[in-house]
């Protein structure tokens, strides 16, 4: 039987980890997500399965630690939030040219600048559009409860490796501190260095006879062979969006109108979607699992059945772009948002919908 | 059956923990439960509040607008939170350091005097108990037995040795809550 536990989403995130056989983790402590060291420090996992946990002196110095440890074919990750993930961008642009798998976790609060503690989603363009310098794409996965939370860890795992790319977890300051039931996976042993040579042959593990030397770097100033390593970049990041887009829809089957939420505003609207149709409005919620590769296929064919569309979001509009670019002009879209920390709340979206989509 | 309810008052006064156990009781009862604090400035002395769903369905918004039971222990609290209940909805209080009493005319009040009681009999550590207590009077949402086992799980081992402690406190919350306008 799998282990129930009362848990805060960071803390279920931190225990997912170690559960999924990571090998380090380096960060550096930042509200709304400190309990993630907090919890490790507490678990001692260096004790049990040998993972590495340590509070680096700065971010910066953390994303390159992980930089380091993913050169060795190792399952590694940070955290942080917000201004902590904007010093990271520098290193998550090197490994997104590196082609390292790790995984980087944002607990979003709001900003810009030092912002506030509370919580926001105002990091989406940051996570989808790049962040740091160059092409390039993170797979982004937006998880909207603390079971999420834990199960998203070993995918961010699964899928980083399997496209040699970085994966971030996309949370906030909701979902980080708010306490659900969680059901923990078993513990998966870390890999051995025989597992590591074979999953991961690029890997600086040590050169051998029987092979050429691996090297690790995001630097290449032969502009054609920079070209060509770009559009294999390209080709992979086709082949994310062929192949791993995730997403929930929500009472569409009938549904005139569509909310569209990702996270911690996905779990506000399920509640708008039950007072709007308990006012006989026929409302459904998509609820995209990953931002990036975005769901655009399920929203171009719910264009062609809804009247309009809103995008609920903790930002002055963000993913709203995404969908207007997935709908094509074939249905309103229009964006409410709160700010500042502060949480939508279901009535207020319902009124929103009704004044800015039905009414209108 | 779906329960929203509100527990605020000052930082120190056990609210998080309190919510921590009927949601960890929730559990243990087989029930969904959503734990939701505040976690700001607050947590360094001032205000605390938390948020607790307990249902038998999947639980949607963590935060909510409006709640079925709003439990308060000081005065700043009860200035924010009295409206926020809903018509026909409970409002309990701890009459400790109350200089302006509930006022609405649509929900059931219910006092209960868990500071100078637990001062008395010497249980201040566990007045936060007597007010869960208070509050299971009025509405068994998880039963004994259970909170017994939430009270195991969020307490750590090495103070499970307070648990009778506790379900003494508990117990003496259901008779120390007393009605001050029921509809």
């Amino acid at each position: 039987m799998k282990e129930l536990r009362l848990m805060k989403g960071n803390e279920a995130i931190a225990e997912a980890a170690i559960r999924a056989g990571a090998d380090g983790y380096f960060g550096y402590p930042i509200t709304p997500q400190s309990e993630i060291l907090e919890y490790l420090m507490v678990q001692k996992p260096y004790e049990t399965t040998g993972m590495v946990v340590l509070q680096a002196e700065s971010e910066v110095a953390a994303i390159n630690m992980v930089y380091g440890g993913a050169s060795c074919g190792k399952k590694c990750w940070t955290s942080s939030s917000s201004p902590g993930i904007s010093l990271k961008q520098e290193g998550i642009s090197y490994m997104a040219g590196a082609e390292l798998p790790a995984l980087i976790v944002n607990v979003v609060r709001g900003g810009p600048g030092l912002g506030t503690i509370q919580p926001s989603q105002s990091d989406y363009f940051q996570a989808t559009k790049g962040g740091g310098h160059g092409d390039y794409r993170l797979l982004v996965l937006a998880p909207a409860s603390v079971q999420e939370m834990a199960d998203f860890v070993p995918l961010a795992f699964e899928l980083a490796f399997k496209y040699r790319n970085p994966a971030m977890i996309l949370t906030d300051g909701v979902i980080g501190q708010m306490m659900e039931k969680v059901e923990l996976q078993e513990f998966v042993p870390r890999w051995t260095q025989e597992e590591i040579n074979k999953i991961s042959p690029w890997a600086t593990t040590g050169k051998t006879r029987d092979r050429e030397r691996n090297i690790i770097t995001s630097l290449d100033l032969d502009s054609n062979k920079q070209e060509r390593h770009v559009l294999s970049l390209e080709r992979k990041y086709k082949a994310m969006e062929d192949n791993e887009v995730r997403f929930e829809k929500i009472q569409c089957d009938d549904a005139e109108y569509l909310l569209v939420a990702f996270g911690s505003s996905a779990r506000i609207c399920q509640k708008a979607v039950d007072l709007a149709r308990a006012k006989g409005i026929k409302v459904g919620l998509l609820r995209p699992i990953t931002l990036f590769p975005f769901p655009k296929i399920p929203l171009y064919k719910l264009a062609h059945q809804v009247k309009g569309m809103l995008t609920v979001e903790m930002n002055l509009g963000q993913m709203v772009e995404d969908v207007r670019l997935a709908v094509n002009g074939k249905v309103k879209v229009e964006h409410f948002g709160r700010y500042g920390g502060i949480i939508p709340n279901p009535e207020e979206v319902v009124n929103i919908l009704e004044t800015k989509i039905i009414g209108a | 059956m779906t329960e929203e309810i509100i527990i605020a008052g000052f930082g120190g006064q056990g609210v998080l923990s309190m919510g921590k156990i009927l949601a960890y009781s929730g559990i243990m009862q087989n029930k969904e439960v959503s734990w939701m604090p505040s976690y700001g400035p607050e947590m360094r002395g001032g205000t605390a509040n938390v948020t607790v769903i307990v249902s038998d369905e999947r639980i949607s918004s963590p935060v909510l607008n409006l709640f079925d039971t709003a439990i308060i222990l000081n005065q700043q609290s009860m200035d924010k939170f009295e409206n926020t209940v809903k018509k026909g909805g409970y409002l309990i209080y701890d009459g400790n350091g109350i200089t302006r009493h509930p006022v609405r005319k649509d929900i059931n009040i219910y006092r209960i005097d868990a500071a100078d009681e637990a001062s008395k009999i010497g249980l201040t550590k566990v007045f936060n108990m007597m007010v869960l207590g208070g509050y299971l009077k009025l509405k068994p949402i998880v039963s004994d037995e259970y909170i017994r086992k939430g009270l195991e799980k969020s307490l750590p081992m090495r103070h499970h040795s307070l648990i009778p402690e506790n379900e003494k406190a508990i117990e003496i919350g259901k008779k120390l809550i007393k009605p001050v306008q029921v509809l």
